[in-house]
């Protein structure tokens, strides 16, 4: 009997396919979105995650722990104070630091972030889980006027291997505080990685140190450009402060205690910070727009599931005639009720899981290219849990909805009783 | 119940819907089994309402009806329902068939809530050939007719096509409503001699209703509403 109801219910959906695929579209757009919305944000917050790893701490001047992973991983904003070089080697020298990398920043080219930093830097920086930065074209830098560009640095500016580039001081757009008199060559172009390594340029400590000679004022000094490349060679170019440390420990159970110890430090004030926590909590500051999104892609589906409310109350004027015919021919009030559900059931279900579909395309046909151009890995945007999940509640509600129509034919169908509205 | 008794038997039966005088009060009424009868009544007389209240979506306010020997006053709807499926087929006056179905599939309708009916068919032998059967009985033979969808069908056919659903399995009782008042003249008579035959072929009961008492020479018996229903003298009296 089951079946048989089951195989009116279909051939009933048929009968209005026009309608019915219209429904089934809305729904389908309506998940897609949703489902959408929600699997971009997830792989937005695990790329976010992922933009270091493997970094057990990062040290920096006493700030902010959400300050100071904004500058030093996110190229976001200024240090407001630097570390001394002292500290750089008291840190590298502790007991349990497999390695220190240290980081200069504060100039910039064309907008976009120059860094100082040691070689180990490009063997030491992981993102994603452990993977490292890889070279598209070209080589580490080298010598003291070589940079290494990011992916979209190369892309944006259209920059290609032996192209010379200028640093300005500090971050404007260029002109007044140009380091015109020192120009840098690129040597390396690194592949898309998704993170801010795409938008920076590398360049060595004592490269910064180079082009700052002449100005420990602040602004430039006439004479710097009476010095010679050859002759600032000879200096000594050790850097007297740095931006911030990347460290690595031996062991990962050490880093808290390591944490502590630099926190607590009394020669200077320093702030040591864990990456992937901080991570979270800048990623908690912004969830608040994440949870608009959501509302909003929900009251979206609540509109799609709507649109079976008003498909199943329009179809039962023409189906009157219908329903008082199977009436007639011995249907009980449960058939006529099963009918009516199932129909808004499979209306939400097909709609649902061709949504979830949809969305498997979208990411099907975008992810290789995000990949590719942006390096922005999408993560757990499969069929999972929570298509499964929006599948099965599209479908409960929709039943949930049909019982309304249902009941109104079901209550109709009694009162016309044997005869035939037409 | 014995084969003597009759399929359907009310008594001092009293009907009105709510907030209307009455509509219906018959002393007395029988469908015996086998046989043809012709109930004549003007519309508005409250034919359809005695359909109704036989084939148990209505129920009397007094008095009593018999379907097939149970007692539909004192069974739930859902009894009620049971009994409409295993031992009625209806006929109305028009749009008699659900349209997303084919011809076939609209035959074989009631077994798909009648488990006797299914039953009774599976014993002569399959539902298609059961089908075939009854739609060339009643001169619908053309194969290819059987799996098109009823839209395409004339109204005569259609007709036809409702009279196979409701002998389909073998109901004790066929009510037919005005069965003929949108076919022409010809076609008419062709379907009441198709359909008086085919109920007694089935030995069903064949309960008749329409306005032109001219139909009425085809049956075995023919009754006036409004002799039956003293409701009606009275409000005809009015």
């Amino acid at each position: 009997m089951g079946a048989s109801i089951f195989g009116l219910a279909w051939r009933s959906l048929l009968n209005r396919k026009v309608s019915a695929t219209l429904t089934m579209l809305a729904v389908a757009l309506s998940v897609a979105l949703f489902l959408g919305v929600e699997k971009a944000r997830d792989a937005a917050r695990s790329g976010f995650e992922n933009t270091i790893s493997e970094t057990e701490l990062i040290v920096g001047a006493r700030s902010g722990p959400i300050n100071l992973l904004l500058y030093s991983v996110f190229r976001l904003g200024n240090a407001t104070a630097e570390i001394s070089w002292q500290a750089y080697e008291d840190i590298r020298d502790r007991d349990g630091v497999e390695w220190a990398v240290p980081i200069s920043l504060g100039d910039s080219h064309r907008g976009f972030r120059v860094m100082g930093t040691t070689k180990a830097y490009f063997d030491r920086y992981k993102y994603s889980g452990g993977q490292d930065l890889e070279f598209s074209e070209g080589v580490e830098f080298d010598d003291l006027f070589d940079a290494v560009i990011g992916s979209q640095v190369a892309r944006t500016l259209n920059y290609d291997i032996g192209q010379r580039l200028i640093l300005t001081h500090g971050i404007g757009a260029g002109g007044i505080a140009d380091h015109d008199n020192r120009p840098f060559r690129v040597v390396g172009i690194l592949r898309p990685t998704g993170t801010p390594v795409d938008r920076t340029i590398h360049v060595s400590l004592e490269a910064i140190t180079a082009i700052h000679v002449g100005w420990e004022s602040g602004a430039r000094n006439p004479m710097a450009d009476s010095l010679t490349e050859d002759t600032i060679r000879t200096f000594n170019l050790t850097p007297r402060t740095v931006t911030a440390v990347f460290v690595g420990l031996e062991r990962i159970d050490t880093v808290f205690r390591t944490m502590r110890a630099i926190n607590t430090n009394r020669d200077e004030p320093l702030l040591a910070i864990m990456p992937g926590p901080t991570l979270f909590d800048l990623w908690t500051v912004m969830g608040n727009a994440e949870r608009i999104l959501i509302a909003i892609s929900a009251f979206v589906v609540a509109v799609g599931l709507v649109s079976i409310l008003t498909s199943l109350l329009t179809s039962l004027n023409e189906r009157r005639r219908e329903m008082s015919i199977l009436r007639a021919v011995g249907a009980r009030p449960r058939h006529i009720l099963i009918l009516m559900m199932l129909e808004a059931a499979a209306l939400g279900f097909i709609g649902a899981a061709l949504g979830a579909l949809l969305v498997q395309l979208i990411f099907a046909i975008f992810a290789p290219i995000l990949s590719a151009n942006y390096g922005i890995a999408l993560t757990g945007t499969g069929l999972g849990q929570i298509d499964l999940m929006t599948i099965g509640s599209v479908t409960g509600v929709a039943i949930l909805l049909g019982l309304g129509p249902a009941l109104v034919a079901l209550r109709r169908s009694l009162a016309d009783g044997l005869t035939v509205r037409v | 119940m014995t084969d003597s008794a009759p399929r359907v038997h009310i008594e001092k039966l009293e009907f009105a819907w709510p907030k209307s005088p009455r509509l219906l009060e018959i002393e007395e009424f029988d469908l015996r089994p086998g046989e043809r009868l012709f109930l004549r009544g003007p519309s508005g007389s409250g034919k359809s309402t005695l359909l109704g209240l036989i084939a148990g979506v209505l129920t009397p306010q007094t008095g009593k009806i018999s379907v097939c020997g149970y007692d539909m006053s004192k069974l739930n709807g859902t009894k009620r329902d049971q009994i409409r499926a295993d031992r009625l087929g209806v006929i109305f006056q028009m749009f008699n068939l659900v349209p997303y179905l084919t011809v076939a599939q609209n035959v074989a309708l009631p077994c798909r809530f009648s488990k006797r009916r299914a039953q009774q068919v599976a014993q002569t032998g399959s539902a298609a050939t059961e089908v075939e059967r009854l739609l060339s009985r009643l001169g619908l033979d053309d194969p290819s007719l059987i799996h098109r969808p009823v839209t395409a069908l004339s109204v005569g056919q259609q007709q036809r096509v409702a009279a196979a659903r409701a002998l389909i399995g073998g109901p004790e009782i066929v009510i037919a409503d005005e069965p003929t008042s949108a076919l022409d003249a010809d076609s008419r008579d062709r379907f009441i001699s198709l359909l008086t035959e085919e109920a007694s072929r089935s030995g069903a009961s064949l309960l008749f209703v329409s306005h032109d008492s001219a139909l009425s020479s085809h049956f075995d018996r023919a009754i006036d509403l409004n002799d039956l229903n003293r409701a009606h003298h009275n409000k005809a009296a009015a």
